[in-house]
């Protein structure tokens, strides 16, 4: 056990201090889930990557730093402490872009990421659809084989897709083989949402952002070059995605310990209120400690050459739970100011999200079950 | 960083947990329980002075036999998960991880007695609360003002109390001691490490004694069958499961680091030791309560041996400071004042 930070992590988290406590933007940008707000944040995002903090874990060569997954996690730490924006290139870079890493064809990589790590190409995720949500293998969007084109036509419709409306691309599954059932005949496909045949129609989450979108696909060409992973290959492709989506990458422990913080300082701008509220503030201060204890194990092991597979399911179920709770608890303590428009409330909003995204809790409670605890299944 | 128990460390754990897998079965836990022959678990606890882990934290040759291993508490949470997870009705928090190291530091004569195991120690730190194995220990550690003594069980007037845990042999102090006893250690900074340590253990036990009802339970289920199907297929038993395992998958690493703060002299090592404390001891209450439950009827019986273990997980989720105490602890480091 040693969990000192070396003297070149230290280092490279000064570097991240000193930048963002320069860069951050004083006052708050708009939401980045209204078209408004999502081009102030891309005007953020561009000047984290000129600065070269976009993709700190990513190859130089694709405009990242060769960080260590140590030091993407102090770099997360220093980033939510700076009270830094969200970031609306997310599904991108932390979800298509490990899959990228871990299937893309070299000519896809150099095409396609140094332009994701510079927020020109915007992506979006289309997994869901209107009969297939948590039951992702019942997808029925299709894809038919345009040979003579070299490449696919795509027809069906996505949704629920995050920030659709604002983004350029959408990355996807797709079924190219009809006889085939459910997991098997499967394609990812990335998409271009300004090709001939794609209709983006965003509409308006909980919280009243058009941060949501459905993406009608009419006959849609998608050349080979396109296909991630191979064709029919598109389930196990898939599923490395949700792998660090649900898990580490996408709720690194930075974003709750500071979350904890600022509601251990609203607890103390609030004494009348605090005294009922004490034990929920503290354990949420707890569970936020916890997270990170948990993910530096995590990462130990990742470090070591250990996947951690269905051990994510974990860190997705206690962070969406520990995200409600702390933004409940933060609520209490604003008394009557609770039902107010305001970061607290924006955030407990966003939170009830989180149990849902990235594979439902109800999913995650069996995958645990079934996988970790090796409970027999239905 | 490296968040990975050490080798040496790890070793000393699994040749516990290989010793305890072979002599410790639910027939031991029971023959701790009042009318028992507490022989059996003597002889156990001896099995382990063998080996040396009774003096895991003291340090080589304190003794003059050589059962002094020299490590630290990076070595004692391993080694207390093992024994959490074993049900042996022992003092090993009290002794292992407060005790033995107390007397090695004062120099004590009776510390090759202790660590050979043919004397037991134990250990209460509070004042007033019940002490536990206060009915089979030989010597006992006690906080009296500022200072750590330590007492031969016929210079205190201890009356057996009924407990829960049966097997936990419960004693009161009738009175306070009037004088007596062996100057260990004085000061609140030498009080408040003991202190530290003996809710470092508890919280290291409570984590495997979750990860044995998990097992018993998740054995138990896959195997009972109702509406023709293993009722472990069934989700809402699922879901009860996972949501158990996950607590205690979170509490596992929050006293791997709070072991690390102590071992190295951290200024964050109270806090760290009271996080770990609240993670392990409502773990164990959930894991307990899910467990019975999963169980259905059989669940709430004696005959079956989950209650061996609940009942123990109810009794160390409260010892050394239960969930509320700690995280009053912790608000107070969080300058959370009270108001009022």
């Amino acid at each position: 056990m040693d969990l000192t930070w070396s003297a070149a992590e230290q280092d490279f988290r000064q570097q991240a201090r000193v930048w963002l406590s320069a860069n951050v933007p004083g006052s708050p940008l708009p939401s980045g889930d209204t078209r408004a707000g999502f081009a102030a944040h891309l005007e953020w995002e561009r000047r984290l990557f000129e600065a070269r903090w976009s993709v700190v874990s990513w190859p130089e060569a694709f405009g990242g730093r060769d960080a260590t997954l140590w030091e993407w996690l102090i770099f997360e730490e220093e980033y939510y402490r700076a009270g830094a924006p969200q970031r609306v290139t997310q599904n991108g870079i932390f979800l298509l872009g490990p899959s990228l890493f871990e299937f893309g064809t070299p000519e896809q990589q150099q095409r396609l990421l140094p332009r994701m790590a510079a927020a020109q190409d915007l992506w979006a995720q289309g997994w869901s659809e209107p009969g297939a949500g948590s039951d992702l293998a019942a997808i029925r969007s299709r894809a038919v084989r345009d040979r003579a084109a070299g490449g696919w036509r795509l027809s069906g419709q996505k949704t629920w897709t995050t920030r659709g409306a604002f983004c350029t691309h959408l990355f996807g599954l797709f079924r190219t083989d009809p006889e085939a059932q459910r997991h098997h005949g499967l394609t990812y496909f990335l998409v271009k949402l300004d090709a001939p045949g794609v209709t983006v129609r965003g509409f308006e989450r909980l919280d009243g952002d058009e941060g949501f979108a459905e993406v009608f696909l009419d006959d849609v060409f998608v050349p080979d070059q396109d296909v991630l992973g191979g064709v029919d290959q598109g389930w196990s492709v898939a599923m490395a995605t949700t792998g660090s989506e649900r898990g580490l990458t996408l709720r690194s422990p930075g974003r709750f310990l500071s979350a904890a913080d600022r509601l251990v300082e609203a607890a103390r701008a609030h004494p009348e209120r605090a005294a009922a509220q004490r034990d929920q503030v503290v354990q949420a201060w707890i569970d936020a400690q916890a997270y990170q204890l948990f993910t530096l194990e995590q990462v130990t092991a990742i470090s070591e050459g250990r996947r951690i597979g269905a051990e994510s399911s974990l860190n997705k179920l206690f962070w969406s739970e520990l995200d409600i709770r702390l933004h409940q608890t933060a609520l209490e303590l604003l008394g009557p100011e609770a039902e107010l428009d305001g970061p607290w409330s924006r955030g407990f909003l966003f939170s009830l999200a989180g149990t849902i995204y990235a594979g439902t809790n109800e999913i995650q409670r069996t995958i645990v079950a079934e996988r970790l605890l090796g409970l027999p299944r239905k | 960083m490296r968040f990975r128990i050490a080798e040496d460390d790890a070793a000393l754990a699994a040749a516990a947990a290989g010793l305890l897998a072979k002599e410790v079965t639910p027939q031991e836990i029971r023959a701790g329980w009042p009318g028992g022959s507490a022989g059996r678990v003597d002889a156990a606890w001896r099995r382990l002075a063998e080996l040396g882990a009774l003096g895991t934290l003291v340090p080589e040759a304190a003794d003059g036999l050589g059962l002094g291993l020299g490590l630290d508490e990076n070595a004692l949470a391993p080694l207390l998960f093992e024994l959490g997870r074993s049900g042996l009705p022992v003092p090993a928090a009290e002794s292992i991880a407060v005790g033995a190291p107390l007397l090695a530091a004062a120099g004590s004569p009776l510390l090759a007695e202790v660590l050979s195991a043919r004397l037991l120690l134990t250990a209460a730190l509070d004042g007033s609360g019940p002490v536990p194995f206060g009915q089979r220990a030989d010597l006992l550690v006690l906080e009296a003002g500022a200072q750590l003594r330590l007492y031969r069980r016929d210079e205190l007037e201890l009356e057996p109390v009924a407990a829960v845990d049966g097997s936990r042999a419960l004693a009161r102090l009738r009175r306070p001691p009037d004088g007596g006893g062996v100057l260990l250690a004085e000061g609140p900074i030498a009080v408040d490490r003991a202190r530290q340590r003996g809710v470092l253990g508890t919280a290291a036990l409570l984590v495997g004694l979750c990860e044995r009802m998990l097992d018993l339970t998740v054995d138990y289920v896959r195997q009972r069958r109702q509406y023709g199907a293993p009722i472990g297929s069934f989700q809402a038993v699922q879901h009860a499961l996972a949501g158990a395992a996950g607590a205690v998958r979170f509490a596992r690493p929050a006293v791997l680091a709070a072991a690390w703060s102590q071992a190295s002299g951290e200024p964050a090592a109270a806090v760290a030791t009271s996080l770990a404390k609240v993670l392990a001891s409502d773990a164990g209450r959930l894991v307990a309560r899910t467990a019975i439950q999963c169980h259905g009827a059989i669940g709430y019986t004696t005959e079956y041996d989950l209650h061996l273990y609940a009942k123990r997980a109810w009794a160390l989720a409260a010892a050394w400071g239960g969930p509320a105490d700690h995280r009053e602890l912790i608000a107070r480091e969080l300058q959370l004042t009270r108001v009022g």
